[in-house]
């Protein structure tokens, strides 16, 4: 079987989106030639008027999408940077998002926002190496963190048909993934559906983004000792309750491993809804980034603040003898 | 003020510092990458050398140049691209946030066009304490699309600010050329605001020094903001990744004329060659000594991740109970 990248799994769903909807049209910088390696080649087959390069101008081009799509478009937007979304922060979470509500129901903004290589990048030090996806869950766009290729592609296809705004993470941990797949499998993945890459009884792990591969392999690690179910929810918002709901009800027992900050995170939501309705039988725990955390440049250092696969392991550890 | 030897051996400086830096990240001792100021020296010393060493400068990512340039000290450079303790951020910044602001180096910024604005409230503060020092803004021809810099010029025309704006047109923002995204001109942005700008040569130092010194005499004297917009060329890569990944947006032809004008050739064609040569080797002993010093230098450890998060000091929760 042919073995597809993460990355090349994002250039293919959005070259399939372009060439099934012609409404469909990319914006960003450097997309003609490709930087960011996600767009190449998308010039050629599309045409300037569908692909279209940008001047740094983030905040100019994120409103000129809501734009667009008001007037009956679908763009999709690349971000070189993940910070980047703190500058058009303003454009999503006060424009895009709003106009459905604000306008009684009469627009619609089906905008998709990706970020290519989001958190660290090892080595890239204070202003590139944010995670800011639990902001956008918490003012509730649409967000999507996909941890494999497979739903790379199924995930970002569907943002794209999605009438509202999505954010889509890819995860600069995960972009090396790669996965045998027949290509005649690859479809679009609701949004709002998790997914259990390993079925167990004891402890649920909800791992984010590229720490689901992080997950797996503590699991397989104590797989003598406890039977550990990892869970990707694969959408951050809108999340699937009742997928984890139905999990727990299995295990009782609740780990997360979250790369935001560990204040107002997505962990913290995770943990918070599973107290207040769901089946636990010992206290959780969240591994995630420390509070306010700013990655440092020295990779020894900007390693420390993100969430561990010791972390992990202890946690899951803890959690299995509790209650 | 700077003679031509002193020029020169700035613009020999920076040149050496950026190929031994690249030759850092060639063998891993140097993560994350740099943006090389290759053939961009010019603007960097010869605006530098109009600032006495209580004025102040913000950067870019593009940075090294500048830092250099306002007077640190190589070797703690060096060991802050190497992310080692005895840099000049303590291994906290690395390339794109290099810092000192004991010689009013504001730091390098890794947000295109982000620095601006941050340089006028600077001068604002200065002015408004009842001292003449200046703020210099570097930017690349890619920033003056972004909103907040247009948003900082009007505020600097507005109060008058001691503020000079610098942009260095390498006819690049990575791989857009600067026809491809620049409406209008750039020095045409400053004079909207009312702003006095020029263009100039940006591979002659002596050019790039006396249109400096000029803009900083008018903002020194009270009389508000100049623009000075200095026409170069980038001769390496956007970034060193681009050493492995090649990006195809300049051919050959392009870089070679883009090249064809050397501003340490320039400079260094004013000197006596036997002066010229002494200085090429009491730089290259500073470099030797900064890498040694670098490579010699500790890692910061970990247990120190979270140190300076917060300047007054409180602790932040760590990511596990
Ligand atoms: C606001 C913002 N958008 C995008 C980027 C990614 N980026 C880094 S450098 C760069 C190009 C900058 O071009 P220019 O300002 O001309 O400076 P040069 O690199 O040519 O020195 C881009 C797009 C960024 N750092 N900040
Ligand atoms: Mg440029």
């Amino acid at each position: 079987m042919p073995i597809l990248s993460y990355l090349k799994a994002l250039g293919r769903a959005l070259g399939d989106e372009l060439a099934a909807d012609e409404r469909v049209c990319v914006f960003g910088e450097d997309i003609r030639v490709g930087v960011a390696n996600v767009t190449n080649g998308l010039l050629k087959r599309f045409g300037p008027d569908r692909v279209v390069d940008m001047p740094i101008s983030e905040q100019a081009f994120t409103s000129f999408a809501t734009g667009a799509a008001l007037a009956g478009r679908r763009p999709v937007l690349e971000f070189q940077i993940p910070s980047l979304l703190f500058l058009v922060f303003e454009q999503i979470a006060n424009q895009a998002h709003k106009f459905p509500l604000m306008t009684g129901g009469q627009a619609a903004v089906p905008v998709t926002y990706l970020v290519p290589s989001s958190g660290s990048r090892t080595g890239w030090a204070g202003q590139h190496s944010d995670h800011p996806y639990s902001l956008f869950a918490h003012v509730g766009v649409k967000t999507v963190v996909p941890a494999t290729p497979t739903d790379a592609y199924g995930l970002f296809r569907a943002a794209i048909q999605d009438d509202d705004p999505v954010v889509v993470f890819a995860p600069a941990a995960a972009m090396g993934v790669r996965e045998d797949v027949d290509y005649a499998t690859l479809v679009p993945v609701p949004l709002g559906v998790a997914r259990v890459h390993r079925p167990g009884t004891d402890v649920t792990v909800v791992a984010v983004g590229h720490l689901v591969q992080t997950a797996l392999s503590v699991a397989e690690e104590l797989a003598d000792e406890i039977s550990v179910e990892v869970f990707d929810p694969r959408t951050l918002y809108p999340f699937d309750w009742t997928g984890l709901a139905a999990s727990l009800d299995r295990t009782g027992r609740l780990v997360v491993i979250d790369d935001s900050n560990r204040s107002c995170g997505i962990g913290a939501e995770v943990l918070a809804t599973a107290a207040e309705q769901m089946r636990l039988v010992a206290p959780p725990k969240r591994v995630t980034r420390p509070d306010g955390a700013v990655l440092p440049f020295a990779l020894a250092l900007d390693q420390a603040l993100q969430p561990s696969r010791d972390q992990l392991l202890t946690a899951v550890r803890a959690v299995a003898k509790g209650g | 003020m700077p003679d031509a030897v002193a020029l020169y051996r700035t613009i020999r400086l920076i040149r050496r510092f950026e190929e031994r830096a690249i030759e850092l990240v060639r063998s891993g001792d140097i993560v994350g990458g740099v943006h090389p100021y290759l053939g961009q020296e010019a603007i960097a010393t010869g605006v530098c050398a109009a600032l006495r060493p209580d004025d102040v400068i913000t950067s870019t990512h593009r940075g090294h140049g500048h830092v250099l340039a306002k007077g640190a000290d190589p070797a703690r450079m060096m060991a802050e691209l190497a992310g080692r303790v005895t840099g000049l951020n303590r291994g906290r910044g690395g390339s794109m946030h290099a810092a000192d602001f004991s010689l009013g180096i504001l730091g390098a910024n890794a947000i295109v066009g982000a620095a601006g604005a941050i340089a006028c409230g600077a001068a604002w503060a200065g002015m408004l304490a009842g001292s003449d020092r200046v703020a210099v803004t570097f930017f690349g021809d890619g920033a003056v699309n972004q909103g907040v810099l247009l948003e900082a010029m009007n505020l600097a025309a507005l109060r008058r600010l001691p503020v000079l704006f610098v942009c260095e047109n390498n006819g690049y923002a990575t791989t857009m050329p600067t026809a491809g995204a620049v409406a209008g001109t750039i020095t045409g942005r400053a004079a909207a605001f009312g702003i006095p700008a020029s263009t100039v040569d940006g591979m002659d130092v002596s050019v790039v020094l006396d249109a400096a010194r000029e803009a900083v005499e008018r903002a020194r004297a009270g009389a508000g903001p100049t623009m000075l917009e200095c026409l170069t060329y980038r001769f390496d890569a956007h970034h060193t990744f681009e050493h492995r990944v090649r990006l195809r947006y300049r051919d050959d032809a392009d870089v070679a004329a883009g090249r064809s004008r050397d501003p340490m050739q320039i400079q260094g064609a004013r000197l006596d060659p036997d002066e010229r040569t002494r200085i090429d080797v009491a730089v290259e002993t500073v470099l030797d000594e900064a890498v040694r010093f670098a490579l010699a230098s500790d890692h910061p450890d970990p247990a120190g991740a979270l140190d300076h998060l917060y300047a007054s000091g409180l602790r932040a929760r760590p990511g596990v109970a």
